[in-house]
């Protein structure tokens, strides 16, 4: 047997998809002695990456993250990609391919995948200087270099990507217009009423949007370029965006005699076979299933055809589904099945609230029984349940008006997970139906989001389906009368709150006992710092000693916030938000001497970012010495107390709100907790201190002070409930130690204190009954626990200076201790460092943080 | 040819942690796990591109010795480099090993030959 040869020519995303596929099935096994071994040519000069994510690169995403590509991916010795080398021309008779190089590879198998290119209308001056298409990663660097020092710039096209390169635009700090011929915006995708709701939501948001416009004439002119209209004013703008539309790229395949569709693409039939003997077509070149589909799942389809096919397979490809979510400029927008109502009587529901910015639109079958389509804009969060419903013989419940008025939660009423059929396909994008799912968790074994995730695929591209596949999960779980497990992870059966409660009853003191007595294997990043975390509450001592140091979470293990580069921020504590001119001094110097990036964080304190391992200490040392300490920013512990001026100088306070936020800071300080705490004092009921969104919020009245529980920001909103009225000070502290040591003892890993109390039986009262009327004969213990707490708090960093030993562990490198770490990089943005991005770590960018003045 | 380069000795090493050493311009994560084992992986986490992983949290995961990286977590294999939550993603393995009290680390593979 010899090796056969597979060429793929065009490294996209459904190219690359169809590789990945090929090693991921077998069929380029190195080992095989009849394998494949796979060619790939490439016409951009990078492997493939995430077109679908490419605006993200205008908010930070670094090229590298786009990636598709994972290091070491082509290192497999049957794969060979050629970057910048297209393919110039195929011989199917002598079954080759020549690429620009003048490289002949002969080929047992082809498959095109050539993707498509951005259609310019021929409109004169379309194209020339300050013109642009906006499709490869080279496209948008060039819009952003254009941008700089340009004003204003024009869109043309208001369709999905037209919607895109608008926000690219805006973001780039351009005025930005859309233009668009139809007379709504993503006339594809919504209906007239939809797009006068998307309209508003866009104008709000300042971007112009003019609707049936068509485009005459662009004119260079001194200032930069005119854009003149059928009607209307002309539009003078520095730079214009083609997003009209796509258009296959089949260019090679009409060289080559291909046959191709009438409105272009390779023409495909359903094994993906274009009209030469083995050769197929993918993705967006390919017409097949009567058309050219212009997203990536149907690509993504038809890449497993082709490998199916090449081992020997019988799966075709008839069509794929063309919903669409679209989340931009913080606009939700999705349109799914038949959205227009073309099915013959069908019957529309529509809700729409302009107040709110929010039109939704179900189209029905004439029994309003059966989901044909629909589109949401404003709000989409229904999308992941409704779209699997689409077109299904699933009977809708009660009355259709109920799946479109607004819910809380999203989810639609009477509507979940386990009405799907098993068939319903709930990841579009990886083509995972519901009984594939529900297989993996209950014949796989997958016990979570993330095991079905990697088993299927489902929720790895796009991501909107991930709340459904975790309902799936959770109630496929619960039907096979395994109650989600409580365990930590592989290490230990116990929870949390159990782990806890061992530690604390049978006075366990290292991690090693635990281990031994409780779990098995070695532990790992979820066990670990749940036990280091419970260690420290229970008896609070220098948390880096012994076997305790290697047990942190990553930023603990450095007492500091690991960023992205791999530098730290720290954030010295200013209780309760109160700080002296000299101490803004001290902070101020610290930055400027160590080139720190300085910003004022949302919880009243500074944050000091860029500082490499081996300057931590000597940045500790300056606060330390200055009378000041570093802070908890890190941890699963007190952040800050937030205080508002109060009655000290405001003419509306009633109590000094400062004085308590500083007191609360310094009881609480260091302690570890399940998750972290926040508090916040306000000095009367104007609340500044926006205390009700707290963990622990306090707001003062005429007589003492009222105390709220369980408040949250963050990913789940929630305002804190009362808990105590007009109490005086000290049984104010004495309920917070209660309420805070509960908390430690019980909760779950991770769970802040709003969820905690959500899920506690009994609720609010069932707290009050336990810390106020000692229902539980808690209280006693509690009270020890936060006494002992407090009396034994030490400042961390000044214990970490006072001992050689613990300095050891803050260098950079165990045999160059004070070699700061090559691959950090800044430069310099309104007068502060930040890191490099991927695409600046040139030689000529890169400006270490210069250490000028360090005290010995 | 051998180019095994000594970078500290043993007892500097933590147990169950890691460090950094700098050879050759190259940055390589150097562990101690509980039973006494040396392993050396390149420190460059493919994830955020930072150089990090001998900061990660050290442990098990069935029977492999794992390393979780600090920064979005994903679990290496001490031994293979593997990466065993995206199949298609390695970390660099250097040979390792301890003599006359030293850690001594190897670049590149030709040395496991030597
Ligand atoms: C620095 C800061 C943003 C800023 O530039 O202002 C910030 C930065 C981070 N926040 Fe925050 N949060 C900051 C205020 C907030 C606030 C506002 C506040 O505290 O008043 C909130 C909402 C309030 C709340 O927590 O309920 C907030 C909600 C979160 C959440 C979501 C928590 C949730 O319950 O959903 C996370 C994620 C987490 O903790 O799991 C988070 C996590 C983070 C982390 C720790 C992420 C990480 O692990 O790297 C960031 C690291 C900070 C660093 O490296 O120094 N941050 N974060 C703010 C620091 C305040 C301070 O001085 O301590
Ligand atoms: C800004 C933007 C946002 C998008 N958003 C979404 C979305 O939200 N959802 C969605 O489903 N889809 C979206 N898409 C569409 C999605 O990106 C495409 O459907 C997908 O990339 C198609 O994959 P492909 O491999 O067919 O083509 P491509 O990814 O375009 O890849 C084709 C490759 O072939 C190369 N090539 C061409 N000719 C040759 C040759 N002769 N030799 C060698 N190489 C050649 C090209 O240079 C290109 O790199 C978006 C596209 C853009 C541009
Ligand atoms: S909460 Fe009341 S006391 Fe505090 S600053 Fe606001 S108005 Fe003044
Ligand atoms: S629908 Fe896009 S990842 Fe599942």
């Amino acid at each position: 047997m010899t090796r056969k040869t597979l060429v793929v020519i065009g490294h996209g995303m459904v190219g690359h998809r169809l590789v990945e596929l090929a090693v991921e099935r077998g069929l380029v096994d190195a080992e095989d002695p009849g394998g494949w071994d796979v060619v790939v040519h490439a016409a951009e000069s990078v492997p493939a990456y995430d077109r679908v994510g490419l605006s993200s690169w205008f908010r930070g995403t670094t090229a590298e993250e786009l990636c598709l590509v994972p290091d070491g991916f082509f290192d497999h010795p049957a794969l060979d990609l050629r970057l910048s080398d297209p393919v110039v021309a195929v011989d199917v008779a002598a079954r080759t391919v020549t690429s620009s190089c003048g490289t002949v590879t002969p080929y047992d198998a082809l498959v095109l995948a050539t993707g498509s290119t951005a259609f310019v209308p021929p409109v004169p001056g379309a194209t020339g200087p300050g013109r642009f298409v906006y499709r490869t990663l080279d496209d948008l660097e060039q819009i952003r270099a254009a941008a700089q020092g340009a004003r204003s710039g024009a869109v043309i096209g208001g369709g999905l990507l037209g919607l895109e390169a608008a926000d690219a635009l805006r973001s780039l700090g351009l005025d930005t217009t859309v233009v668009e011929f139809a007379p709504r915006l993503m006339p594809v995708q919504v209906d007239e009423a939809g797009g006068q709701a998307l309209r508003r939501l866009v104008e709000d948001l300042g971007v112009w949007v003019r609707t049936s416009a068509a485009t005459q004439v662009i004119e260079q002119t001194d200032a930069g370029l005119r854009m003149v209209f059928a009607e209307g004013d002309p539009l003078d703008v520095d730079l214009v965006v083609f997003s009209a539309g796509i258009r296959p790229d089949d260019a090679l395949a009409r060289r080559t005699g291909l046959m191709t569709a009438e409105r272009g693409g390779v023409l495909v039939d359903e094994a993906c076979l274009a009209s030469a003997p083995d050769v197929y077509a993918v993705g967006e070149c390919a017409s097949a299933a009567g058309r050219c589909w212009g997203l990536v799942a149907p690509g993504y389809a038809q890449a497993e055809i082709v490998v199916d096919r090449l081992l020997g397979g019988e799966r075709t490809f008839t069509g794929a589904d063309l919903s669409t979510r679209l989340k931009l400029m913080g606009i939700d927008v999705a349109s799914f099945g038949d959205a227009h109502a073309l099915t013959p009587g069908a019957l529309e529901l529509v809700y729409a609230d302009p107040v709110a910015g929010v039109y939704a639109k179900l189209v029905v079958t004439d029994d309003a029984r059966h989901l044909l389509g629909g589109i949401l804009v404003g709000d989409a969060s229904a999308y992941p349940v409704l779209r699997p419903l689409t077109g299904t013989d699933v009977v809708l419940p009660g009355s259709p008006a109920d799946l479109l008025l607004p819910r809380r939660d999203g989810a639609p009423a009477g509507l979940g997970a386990s009405t799907l059929p098993a068939t319903a396909q709930v990841c579009s994008c990886r083509a995972v139906s519901k009984a594939e799912i529900c297989t993996a968790v209950s014949d796989g074994g997958c016990r979570d989001v993330a095991g079905v995730k990697a088993c299927t695929g489902a929720g790895t591209v796009c991501g909107s389906c991930v709340g459904l596949v975790k309902d799936l999960v959770k109630d496929e779980l619960a039907g096979l009368g395994v109650a989600m497990s409580t365990a930590l992870c592989e290490h230990f059966e116990l929870s949390r709150a159990g782990m806890f409660e061992v530690v604390r009853v049978k006075g366990i003191r290292t991690w090693s006992q635990l281990l031994a007595e409780h779990g098995r294997g070695r532990g790992c990043d979820i066990c670990k710092p749940t036990a280091a975390s419970i260690l420290a509450s229970l008896d609070s001592g220098y948390v880096l000693d012994g076997e305790r140091g290697g047990l942190q979470d990553t930023n603990d293990h450095m007492l500091a916030n690991l960023q992205k580069d791999g530098t730290y921020s720290v954030v010295p504590r200013i209780p309760g938000g109160e700080v002296t001119p000299e101490h803004l001094i001290v902070i101020g110097e610290v930055a400027r001497d160590f080139s720190l990036y300085t910003k004022i964080t949302g919880g009243q304190r500074i944050d000091l970012f860029g500082a490499r391992v081996e300057q931590l200490p000597l940045i500790w040392r300056r606060l330390v010495d200055a009378g000041m300490e570093s802070g908890h920013a890190y941890g699963k512990s007190l952040r800050t107390v937030k205080s508002c001026v109060g009655q000290t100088w405001c003419r509306f306070g009633v109590q000094d709100s400062t004085s308590l936020a500083i007191e609360l800071e310094l009881r609480y300080r260091g302690l570890r907790s399940p998750h972290k705490v926040k508090m916040g004092v306000s000095g009367c009921a104007r609340e500044c201190a926006e205390a009700r969104s707290k963990d622990f919020g306090v707001i003062a009245t005429e007589s003492g002070w009222n105390l709220y529980v369980g408040g949250n920001g963050g990913f789940r909103p929630r305002h804190a409930d009362l808990f105590l009225q007009d109490v005086d000070t000290a049984t104010l502290v004495r309920t917070i130690d209660r309420v805070l040591m509960l908390y430690v003892f019980t909760a779950d890993r991770l769970q802040r204190t709003a969820p905690w109390i959500e899920a506690m039986e009994g609720g609010l009262d069932h707290l009050r009954a336990v810390v106020l009327d000692d229902s539980l004969g808690l209280c006693a213990e509690l009270d020890a626990a936060m006494t002992r707490h407090v009396a034994t708090y030490s400042d961390e960093w000044a214990d970490t200076l006072a001992d050689p030993d613990r300095l050891a562990r803050f260098t950079s490198f165990v045999n160059a201790p004070d070699e700061p770490d090559p691959s950090i990089a800044f430069v310099r943005e309104r007068g502060q460092i930040r890191p490099a991005r991927s695409d600046e770590k040139g030689p000529a960018l890169v400006a270490g943080p210069v250490l000028e003045v360090v005290r010995a | 040819m051998s180019q095994w380069a000594s970078i500290c000795p043993a007892a500097r090493l933590p147990v169950e942690r890691g460090v950094a050493a700098l050879l050759d311009g190259e940055q390589v994560a150097v562990f101690r796990t509980a039973d006494n084992r040396f392993h050396a992986v390149s420190n460059f986490d493919p994830f955020s591109g930072a150089m990090v992983i001998s900061r990660g949290i050290v442990g098990s995961r069935g029977d492999r010795p794992t390393v979780a990286s600090p920064i979005y977590k994903q679990v290496f294999d001490l031994e293979t480099g593997q990466c065993l939550d995206d199949s298609a993603v390695r970390l660099e393995v250097h040979p390792v090993r301890v003599l006359d009290g030293m850690v001594q680390v190897a670049l590149g593979a030709q040395a496991l030959s030597a």
